[in-house]
C-alpha cells in the first residue's frame, strides 16, 4: 500500500480546489471563550463535583497527611497497596500496609496488579469545574497500569494544583507525557442509561486533598 | 459472526416497521429525552457555549481547509514520538492494514474499543475471515456483538434493548465467547455491568494485541485522545503490548491547546456530563508505560469526496457526539437501525450519503429523514447546518436517475408560473373543472394525497378578481 499515502494527499488536495492559495494555513485562534467560568472556591467545586460522580473526598492538612492515608487504607481493608516510584515516603509514614513498588524500570504485571488492594499516587493537576484529575506518569502517579486494575485508587491533590478550568488545565500539561483525566470512578450508563458505578477501571476513587490551615 | 447494514432497505421502509413496535419507541422516547435533559443543563452552567462552539467549529473548518498540511504534520509527529503512520484509502485496505498488522503480533485474539471508524469499514468481519477474534469491550457494543445485533446509537449502540433482554442476551451467549454469566443473573444493570467486569476481566489482563479509534488525533503533538466511561478503553490502551488506532483523517486537531476546547464540548453535548469519567492522551510511545509498538492507520474511505463538496464538507466537522441524534423527532420514533447505516440520525442522514457516493436506493432516502425543523443544527456543538446539507443533498437524489413523474410535474410547473398567460389559462383550466377533482388522487398521485387534502379551487383566481375589480370602479 506504498501508494496510499500519495493517493489520499492528493485527493485531499484536488478536494481543496476551492480554498485560495493564499489562505494562510496557520491558525490565529480568538479565544473569545472564557479561561475559566467563576464557580466559585477552586477547593469547594472540585470536592462538590467529585463527590457528585460519587468519588468520596477528605480535605486535610498537610501535617495530617499521612495519618488520613493510614486511615483510609485501614477502613478499606487493604493489606497491599501498590505505590509508584516517586511517591514520597512520608505519604505511607504510618501505615503499615505491604508496598509494592513499581515504576518504568521495575514493573509489576498486569496479573501482579490484579493482586493488591489499591493504589496511593499523586497527581499533575486538577481541574475544579469538572472535577477532574489528570495524571501524567511522573514518578510520584507511575504507570498508567498501576491506576487502573487494582480496585481502589487513592490520590493526593495539593491544592496549588487545583486550577478553575479545563484551559488553565490543557496549559499546564505536557503533552509527550502519557495523560490520564480521570473524573470520577469507572462508570457505564448503557443499560438504559442508569448510571452504574465501577465497570473496569477502579471502582472507587478516594481523594485526599491536601490544603493548609489558610 | 458479525452482522451488517448491508442490504438494508430504505428509510420510509425501515421507519414504518420501527415506529409500529412500542417497546422500542418506549425505550427511545425515554433515552433520548433523559439525554436531551442532561446535555441542556450542562450546557446551560457555561456563559461561554456560544464562543466555545464558534471555535470548535472554526477550528475543524480550519484544518479541513488545509488537511493536507496537517495530515502531513501529524505523520511526522506520531513517527517522531515512535509511532508508526499508515494510510488507507478505502475501507478494504484499512482492514488489509490491520490484518497484516495483528498477523504480525502471531496474536489470533484482539480486545477492542468502541470506535465507529472500525465500525464503518466493517474491520470484525475482516478479521473474522482472517482467522483472527475481535473481542468488543465497550459494555454496550459487548451486548451488541453477542446478540448479533447491530448498533443503533452513536455513544449508546444499545439503547434499543431493554434489561430483561440484555439479561437473555448475557446468559445465553457470554460462555461462547469466554466466561460465561454467573447463575441467577437478575436484570439490574448493576448485576449486569458486574457481568461485563467478570466475562472481559481476564480477557483485559492477557491480550496482547488492542484496536481502537480516536476522538482526536493533535498535529503539533502527535497526541491521540479517547474518551470514554466504563475504563474498557485505559485498559485496551494501556495493558496489550500493540496498539493499533483506525483514525478517520478528519479526526485531526491542529494544536494540543485546541483541546480545551473540545474538552468542554464532547463531553457536555454527548453524555452531558462536565467530564466523562475517563480519557486517554498518548503521544507515540512511551518507553515503560503502555504498549511499546503503536500504529496509526489514517483512513480516507470516501472521506475526500465528503471534503470536494463545499456544501457537504461540514460533515467533516463531527466529532461524533450525537446530540443531534438525541434532539431528532425522527429519531425519537424510528430509533437508529432504520437508518440502515452505522452513523444513524441526523448526522447519519448526510454523512453517509456523501461517503457512500448516494450509491444505493438507501443512500438517496436518507436526505428525506428529516423534517428539517433545526433541532439538530441547534445542539450541534461544532454548528454543523444539517438542514442545509439535506437540502443540498435532496437536490442530488432527484438530479440523479428515476422519479420521472416528479420531474415531468416540475418541469410543467416551471412552464406554468413562468409565464402570466400560461399560468392564467392553467388556472382557468382549473376552475372549470372544480367540481370534478376528486379529494384523493389516483395512481401514482395518491401517495400524496394519502396525507393530504387537494386544496380546494377557487371560483375565480386573484388575477382574475384584481383585474375585474379595477375595470367595475
Amino acid at each position: 500500500m506504498s501508494g496510499s499515502r500519495e493517493r489520499v494527499l492528493g485527493r485531499v488536495r484536488a478536494a481543496l480546489e476551492d480554498v485560495p492559495a493564499d489562505e494562510p494555513a496557520e491558525r490565529v485562534p480568538s479565544r473569545t471563550y472564557a479561561r475559566s467560568h467563576g464557580a466559585g472556591p477552586a477547593l469547594e467545586v472540585l470536592v462538590d463535583r467529585l463527590e457528585e460522580y460519587r468519588a468520596l473526598v477528605h480535605r486535610v492538612r498537610p501535617e495530617e497527611l499521612a495519618g488520613q492515608v493510614a486511615a483510609v487504607l485501614e477502613r478499606r481493608g487493604a493489606r497491599r497497596v501498590v505505590v509508584p516510584s516517586g511517591v514520597p515516603g512520608a505519604w505511607l509514614a504510618e501505615t503499615d500496609v505491604e508496598r509494592v513498588p513499581d515504576s518504568r524500570q521495575d514493573p509489576r504485571s498486569p496479573g501482579e496488579l490484579d493482586a493488591v488492594d489499591g493504589a496511593v499516587t499523586g497527581c499533575a493537576v486538577a481541574v475544579a469545574e469538572t472535577g477532574t484529575i489528570v495524571l501524567d506518569g511522573s514518578p510520584d502517579q507511575g504507570r498508567r497500569s498501576v491506576t487502573l486494575i487494582p480496585d481502589h485508587h487513592l490520590c493526593v491533590v495539593r491544592a496549588d494544583q487545583v486550577v478553575d478550568a479545563v484551559p488553565e488545565a490543557v496549559r499546564l500539561l505536557e503533552p509527550t507525557r502519557p495523560l490520564t483525566w480521570i473524573s470520577g470512578p469507572s462508570a457505564t450508563s448503557d443499560i438504559e442509561l442508569d448510571r452504574v458505578e465501577g465497570v473496569h477501571g477502579p471502582r472507587t476513587l478516594e481523594v485526599l486533598l491536601v490544603a493548609g490551615n489558610g | 459472526m458479525s452482522a451488517t447494514f448491508l442490504g438494508m432497505p430504505p428509510f420510509p421502509e425501515a421507519a414504518r416497521a420501527a415506529v409500529e413496535d412500542s417497546q422500542l419507541r418506549h425505550n427511545l422516547h425515554k433515552a433520548t429525552h433523559t439525554i436531551r435533559d442532561k446535555r441542556g443543563q450542562a450546557v446551560g452552567e457555561l456563559d461561554d457555549w456560544a464562543e466555545l462552539r464558534s471555535e470548535g467549529a472554526a477550528i475543524k473548518e480550519h484544518t479541513l481547509r488545509h488537511l493536507d498540511r496537517y495530515l502531513e504534520q501529524v505523520e511526522e509527529s506520531v513517527q517522531r514520538a515512535g509511532g508508526t503512520v499508515h494510510w488507507a484509502s478505502d475501507a478494504a485496505e484499512a482492514n488489509a492494514i490491520v490484518t497484516r498488522l495483528v498477523h504480525g503480533t502471531g496474536q489470533s485474539d484482539v480486545v477492542k474499543v468502541k470506535s465507529m471508524a472500525t465500525q464503518e469499514i466493517e474491520l470484525n468481519r475482516a478479521l473474522e475471515q482472517a482467522g483472527i477474534t475481535a473481542y468488543e469491550t465497550d459494555l454496550a457494543e459487548l451486548i451488541v456483538q453477542l446478540g448479533q445485533d447491530l448498533p443503533s446509537h452513536i455513544l449508546v449502540p444499545a439503547i434499543h434493548l431493554g434489561r430483561a433482554r440484555i439479561r437473555e442476551i448475557f446468559l445465553e451467549h457470554m460462555a461462547r465467547w469466554g466466561v460465561p454469566a454467573p447463575q441467577g443473573l437478575t436484570d439490574d444493570p448493576r448485576a449486569l455491568a458486574e457481568a461485563a467486569r467478570v466475562h472481559l476481566r481476564e480477557r483485559f489482563l492477557n491480550t496482547r494485541t488492542a484496536i481502537s479509534g480516536a476522538n482526536f488525533v493533535v498535529a503539533d503533538s502527535g497526541t491521540t485522545v479517547v474518551l470514554e466511561s466504563e475504563g474498557n478503553g485505559r485498559m485496551c490502551l494501556t495493558l496489550p503490548e500493540t496498539l493499533i488506532s483506525v483514525v478517520g483523517i478528519e479526526k485531526i486537531v491542529p494544536t494540543f491547546d485546541d483541546l480545551e476546547v473540545f474538552m468542554q464540548l464532547l463531553p457536555r453535548s454527548s453524555t452531558g456530563e462536565r467530564m466523562n469519567p475517563y480519557t486517554s492522551m498518548w503521544s507515540g510511545v512511551a518507553p515503560g508505560d503502555g504498549p511499546q509498538e503503536f500504529h496509526l492507520v489514517l483512513l480516507d474511505n470516501g472521506r475526500t469526496d465528503v471534503l470536494a463538496d463545499t456544501v457537504g464538507r461540514q460533515a467533516l466537522r463531527c466529532i461524533r457526539c450525537s446530540a443531534c441524534l438525541n434532539a431528532c423527532p425522527v429519531y425519537e420514533r424510528t430509533g437508529g437501525h432504520a437508518y440502515g447505516s452505522v452513523y444513524p440520525g441526523p448526522i447519519g442522514a448526510i454523512l453517509t450519503p456523501q461517503l457512500q457516493g448516494m450509491s444505493s436506493e438507501t443512500d438517496r432516502s436518507l436526505p428525506y429523514a428529516s423534517s428539517l425543523c433545526g433541532a439538530c443544527y441547534e445542539v450541534c456543538p461544532v454548528a454543523i447546518d444539517i438542514p442545509e446539507v439535506l437540502v443540498h443533498l435532496r437536490e442530488q437524489a432527484v438530479e440523479g436517475p428515476g422519479r420521472t413523474g416528479e420531474k415531468a410535474m416540475m418541469a410543467g410547473a416551471e412552464a406554468a408560473l413562468s409565464s402570466p398567460a400560461a399560468l392564467e389559462a392553467a388556472q382557468r383550466a382549473a376552475s372549470a373543472v372544480r367540481g370534478a377533482v376528486p379529494r384523493h388522487l389516483p395512481g401514482a398521485a395518491s401517495a400524496w394525497t394519502d396525507t393530504r387534502s387537494v386544496p380546494e379551487i377557487p371560483e375565480e383566481s386573484f388575477r382574475r378578481w384584481w383585474k375585474k375589480r379595477g375595470e367595475e370602479r
